[in-house]
């Protein structure tokens, strides 16, 4: 195999890598964060609406579910444009994946809602609670043990799958990064296994961080791996 | 010369020391039997012997063969001579009775496919369950399948039969059924160490009964011996306890 | 939206469907073909990172990482990473095969944990009377671990096959003539946005919900309670 490596041509551009890897930790973060709103306001509705609401969030799952990131990403790129509106590229990334996240984290959120047992909340009532004390102090916990190693991992893929598929539509987050420094200079082996490895510590950092934040606010034992 | 020596052999547990030098023996056609409390380590020392639990120090003696069983093949060595039937019976879940007792045998000791099949066949008349050959084990109750654990470990003609609590998982009323296909192997004359709590069964087929606790042996004598005039006072408290019903 | 009426009978020509029905093809062979050969090396790798011994322990270690990294890394990167490395070695190698290649990098390393996990959840027990009768580690997992394992190994890895429909879209990028790629085309030739990718969404929907449902009917099927005996694979007895 006759190629030689240039990794110092890397090594020249690493600041354009580092604000990619910043961008792409922002972007997973809003997209995470506004799905976890959806998420919670579809599990609310599917748990207590009725029918028709429950249809119409079970139809935006399943639809969402089955179907690409990329293809949500291109028909908002490409589609939007068509209805008159011009958002940024971000903002086409941000929007789809937040709808996608919303999604993925209704079923997630879901299933923590089901896992509350009508024990516990009844022993709440019983010892005088009210409402309001009896979700921060029975059901809140009670949720976020279950569902944290899910919801930790979930951000995983958002940050690291999500976000990469910016790339395709012109977002300068790391991978889009790797792309425009190796349309330059031709050395795309050599950014593309720096960025796989800023991929792998940038998910690693975020990892223990998660484990930490789920031990010390959740009281919750994450896996790092 | 007797046909099981186990010379002070120790084992650990990460740095639990759960076998602390236990020594004892037995000649051809006897019939040696582990008693004690709970965590007496009396089920570690048949997994040590079996290679299941690692030996750290001290040395077996099966037939005059010595081995220390610190390489692969001495384990196996160990492992071809003696059989081992669990408490949990561990029959291979997705085989089915005659399944069992013929993998080993025609895989591992690659005997021939004939007298493999009339053999198991023979084993399963021995223990009274010729018409289950073809049965997988959650159709048998727990007597059953321990009684096919047992027939697979015969299967293997082993030198030296391991008896690891086979009754303490069965209903009171499938006990006798397994005891009884124990006291058939023993007329016949079968070396086995047999751990067990049913003391009346001991009392009756044990030559030799030895007393464990805490990983070490306490007292050793005939069946008569200990429950009747055990020496030591540990002995006298666990038999007292033991024996009262 | 009148626009889009008006290119609703040329965009439904036969030609075109034509062309998304190869296209959706190609989709599923690409998918079926990494899945599968990427199952099959995973058994390879969890085998291997279950091997006893000091000896073994950069073996191990290889074992671990490898799926450690390829879980944390971007499909798309991943994808880039196999179309250069292979062009530098091989010029002329058929896009399909570097998506199969790279599908399977990816699907080894996401199988291995649910093989893992299917052989793990084999009790110990049935391991350890296996080693009292002296069946070496091949025989113990051929013959005992695996066929238990089966029903927990299934379900997961079909629900990632499936999942992993979606994420094939992926490798329009690099110019495989799949579903997602002849979307770009037409949309490119002029058809509106919303009309194809509209459409290119529905094409993955009807691929993936039949399936994905298929797969959660196999794992009600394959955890029927014990009592309920159907005829036991038995492997190689």
């Amino acid at each position: 195999m006759n190629y030689n490596f240039q990794f110092g041509v890397v090594w020249d551009n690493y600041p354009a890598l580092l604000e990619g890897a910043w961008l792409t930790f922002q972007l997973g973060c809003i997209a995470f964060g506004g799905g976890a709103i959806i998420g919670l306001i579809c599990a609310a509705l599917k748990t207590y609406g009725p029918w028709p609401i429950r249809l119409l969030v079970d139809s935006y799952v399943v639809f969402i579910t089955n179907t690409p990131a990329l293809i949500q990403i291109y028909f908002l790129y490409f589609g939007l444009p068509e209805v008159g509106v011009r958002w940024s590229n971000e903002a086409c990334l941000l929007i789809g994946l937040t709808l996608n996240a919303g999604a993925y984290l209704t079923l997630i959120l879901r299933a923590g809602f089901l896992s509350v047992r009508i024990t516990e909340i009844e022993a709440g009532q019983t010892l005088g609670m009210s409402l309001l004390q009896q979700v921060r102090y029975i059901i809140v916990p009670h949720i976020a043990k279950s569902i944290y190693p899910a919801l930790a991992n979930f951000f995983i893929v958002v940050l690291v799958m999500g976000t990469s598929v910016g790339a395709l539509i012109g977002v300068d987050e790391l991978t889009g990064q790797a792309i425009n420094l190796s349309s330059v200079n031709y050395r795309w082996l050599e950014y593309f296994t720096v960025v796989a490895g800023m991929y792998v510590v940038l998910t690693f950092v975020a990892s223990i961080g998660l484990a930490l934040l789920g031990r010390w606010a959740f009281r919750v034992k994450a896996r790092i791996f | 010369m007797p046909h099981l020596a186990v010379n002070d052999v120790r084992a650990k547990y990460g740095s639990l020391e759960v076998l602390k030098g236990i020594n004892f023996s037995i000649e051809k056609g006897e019939i040696a039997a582990l008693v004690g409390p709970s965590g007496s380590g009396k089920s570690t020392v048949l997994r040590a012997l079996m290679g299941l639990t690692p030996i750290t120090g001290g040395e077996v003696d099966i037939a005059g063969e010595t081995m220390n069983y610190s390489s692969a093949k001495e384990v196996r060595a160990a492992r071809d001579r003696m059989a081992v039937v669990f408490q949990q019976y561990n029959l291979f879940q997705n085989m089915t009775v005659m399944q069992n007792l013929t993998l080993a045998p025609l895989k591992i000791k690659k005997w021939d496919k004939s007298e493999v099949m009339t053999e198991a066949r023979r084993l399963l008349g021995l223990v009274g369950l010729s018409d289950k050959a073809d049965a997988y084990s959650d159709q048998l109750s727990g007597g059953q399948q321990q009684r096919v654990a047992l027939a697979r470990a015969l299967a293997l003609k082993p030198q030296i039969l391991l008896l690891d609590e086979v009754t303490s998982a069965l209903d009171p009323e499938l006990v006798n059924e397994v005891l009884d296909a124990i006291r058939k192997l023993a007329d016949e004359g079968m070396t086995m160490v047999i751990v067990s709590h049913e003391m009346a069964f001991v009392r009756e087929v044990a030559d030799k009964v030895v007393f464990m606790d805490a990983g070490q042996i306490i007292e050793a004598g005939t069946p008569a011996e200990l429950f009747d005039t055990p020496k030591t006072d540990r002995a006298r408290d666990f038999f007292s306890k033991i024996l009262r019903h | 939206m009148e626009r889009i009426l008006e290119q609703i009978p040329r965009f439904f020509s036969g030609p075109n469907m034509i062309l998304l029905l190869e296209s959706a093809g190609l989709t599923l062979a690409m998918t079926l073909m990494g899945c599968l050969i990427g199952f099959g090396l995973a058994f390879v790798l969890v085998y291997l990172r279950q091997t006893p011994g000091l000896w073994a322990l950069p073996l191990r270690l290889v074992c671990i990482l490898y799926v450690e990294v390829f879980r944390r890394i971007p499909f798309i990167v991943v994808v880039y990473l196999v179309l250069f490395f292979i062009q530098t070695v091989t010029p002329n190698a058929s896009l399909f095969t570097i998506a199969v290649i790279a599908i399977c990098l990816y699907a080894v390393a996401y199988t291995a944990d649910i093989i893992r996990g299917g052989l793990e959840s084999v009790p110990q027990a049935q391991v350890e009377a296996a080693q009292a009768m002296n069946l070496s580690r091949l025989q113990t997992n051929l013959r005992i671990v695996l066929p238990q394992a089966w029903p927990v190994i299934v379900p997961p890895a079909i629900a990632f096959a499936v999942s992993f429909i979606k994420d094939t879209a992926l490798v329009s990028q690099v110019g495989v003539f799949e579903l997602t790629f002849r979307g770009k085309e037409l949309n490119n030739q002029g058809y509106s946005g919303i009309l194809v990718f509209g459409t290119i969404a529905l094409c993955y929907f009807l691929m993936s919900f039949p399936l994905s449902m298929l797969g959660q009917y196999l794992e009600k099927r394959l955890a029927t309670p014990r009592g309920q005996r159907r005829s036991r694979k038995i492997w190689f007895t």
